[in-house]
């Protein structure tokens, strides 16, 4: 077996208390939740930490509620438990789908959704339908709370804005309205996905044209892109809309920063974009 | 134990026994299972939560023990292959199953195997075949082609549901 190098684990009792003990131990301490992606890259020695503050410890952070327009996911609450949650899947159905194909049952049921955002691995799920969302975190250090989009948060592949006391507390999604259409389809072959493509649209005249259009992906590029031009040729009579959805593909693709990796090429990224959108699109408008 | 890193009392519930141990906080499961509990059917492949086969259920949920931590089992309820079939030896509906369809060959994935399909059977009693794969989308298998383990959790199904 791959045994783990030593360490501590640290169980503090509120946030701000975390905030002080990873202010103390700087750079050889580092916040724990799920561990699902922590516990691999320990293993592989490619991060050491002598200590481990479980944020699980501080009571209050796995709640999910639906409050004020906004859906409220705590710090520590699991792919599985936002999966199964009645306020997600009532609320917000389309989280909860995407939620219950995140990696495999074993993580779903030990890993986080604020530690699959706050490690940036560029093919999380989550993170591409949150940026399409419009969603923000909460994070709380020890000078103070601050709300930060998803874009703000994750600025690149396994980077994160946050301080190095800095816990994300919460990550709130505003809650559709009437008349909102929005799909997440992935590719997937391997482990993780190839692509994850979120298209998120408010919808007038039963969903015959299209107000505004938010278009994100992820997997393909270093971190989650949306592209407004692309977003600017999803909006329209519908009808219009699906003849641009194309060209749409094409400068999406062009603004993500595609990657070349064992995923595949560039090019065959920017072809399951364009394959992927289309599906999207009808997947927006079931038995049209 | 060595650096002065305190170790971490442990109580938690093996197989339905009471388990009360002292460990290293960096301690997996499998770790604790397989080498201070003797408890082997647990195997380890591939150690970064791919495989599966280390699945194990901690409170009904399946985790890979080879990378959840020891620590995280506190005051909780583990199972393990060891525990599944009846205190008389017979097998549970599930290993039988796995028997009669001849689900498995090398057997290195079946224990993870059948408690993936057991935490599903808890959830879906019945499940469709699509949910089957859905669910055991997370164990691989390099021996059967899958279709028998496929069946050998419906047969399980079926068993189980007439059992009660």
């Amino acid at each position: 077996m791959m045994p783990l190098r030593r360490f501590r684990i640290h169980q503090p009792g509120t946030i701000a208390e975390a905030a002080e003990m990873l202010a103390h131990f700087g750079e050889s301490g580092r916040l724990y939740a799920g561990g699902t992606e922590l516990l691999l890259a320990m293993k592989h020695d490619v991060l050491r930490f002598e200590h481990l503050v479980d944020v699980k410890t501080v009571p209050g952070l796995a709640g999910i509620e639906a409050n004020g327009g906004w859906l409220r996911i705590g710090g520590v609450a699991t792919h599985r438990s936002i999966e199964i949650s009645p306020v997600v899947r009532q609320r917000l159905p389309l989280f909860a789908e995407m939620e219950a194909k995140v990696a495999n049952g074993r993580v779903r049921a030990t890993g986080t959704l604020a530690g699959n955002l706050c490690f940036a691995e560029p093919h999380s799920d989550p993170a591409t339908l949150l940026l399409a969302l419009e969603a923000r975190v909460r994070v709380e250090g020890r000078s103070g709370p601050r709300t930060l989009t998803i874009q703000e948060l994750i600025p690149g592949a396994y980077q994160t804005s946050l301080a190095s006391d800095e816990i994300l507390t919460a990550v709130e999604i505003p809650l559709p309205k009437n008349g909102q259409r929005a799909s997440y389809l992935k590719f997937q072959v391997h482990e993780r996905p190839t692509l994850g493509l979120a298209l998120v649209m408010e919808t007038q005249d039963r969903g015959q044209a299209i107000a505004t259009a938010r278009v994100a992906v992820g997997c393909v590029c270093p971190f989650p892109r949306r592209s407004r031009q692309a977003e600017s040729l999803l909006v329209g009579d519908r009808p219009q809309v699906e003849r641009n959805l194309s060209q749409a593909a094409e400068v999406l693709a062009d603004e993500a920063d595609l990657i070349d990796d064992l995923e595949g090429g560039a090019d065959y990224k920017r072809h399951l974009i364009s394959v992927f959108l289309k599906r999207a699109f009808a997947c927006a408008f079931p038995g049209r | 134990m060595s650096e002065g890193i305190p170790l971490f009392p442990l109580s938690f519930e093996v197989n339905g026994r009471a388990v009360e141990l002292e460990i290293e906080p960096q301690e997996s499961l499998a770790e604790v299972l397989r080498n201070r509990l003797n408890l082997t059917g647990t195997k380890v492949s591939c150690e970064v939560q791919v495989c599966g086969a280390c699945t194990v259920l901690v409170d009904g949920l399946p985790v890979s023990a080879c990378t959840f931590l020891a620590y995280e089992a506190r005051n909780k309820k583990v199972l393990t292959i060891e525990g599944l079939a009846a205190p008389d030896g017979t097998l549970h509906p599930l290993q039988q199953a796995f028997v009669d369809e001849s689900a498995f060959q090398c057997g290195f994935c079946t224990p993870g195997m059948i408690l993936a399909a057991r935490a599903l059977l808890e959830e879906r009693p019945l499940p469709t075949e699509e949910e089957i794969r859905a669910s055991m989308d997370g164990n691989i298998c390099r021996c059967t082609g899958y279709l028998p383990i496929v069946h050998a959790i419906q047969k399980a199904a079926q068993a189980l549901r007439s059992r009660s």
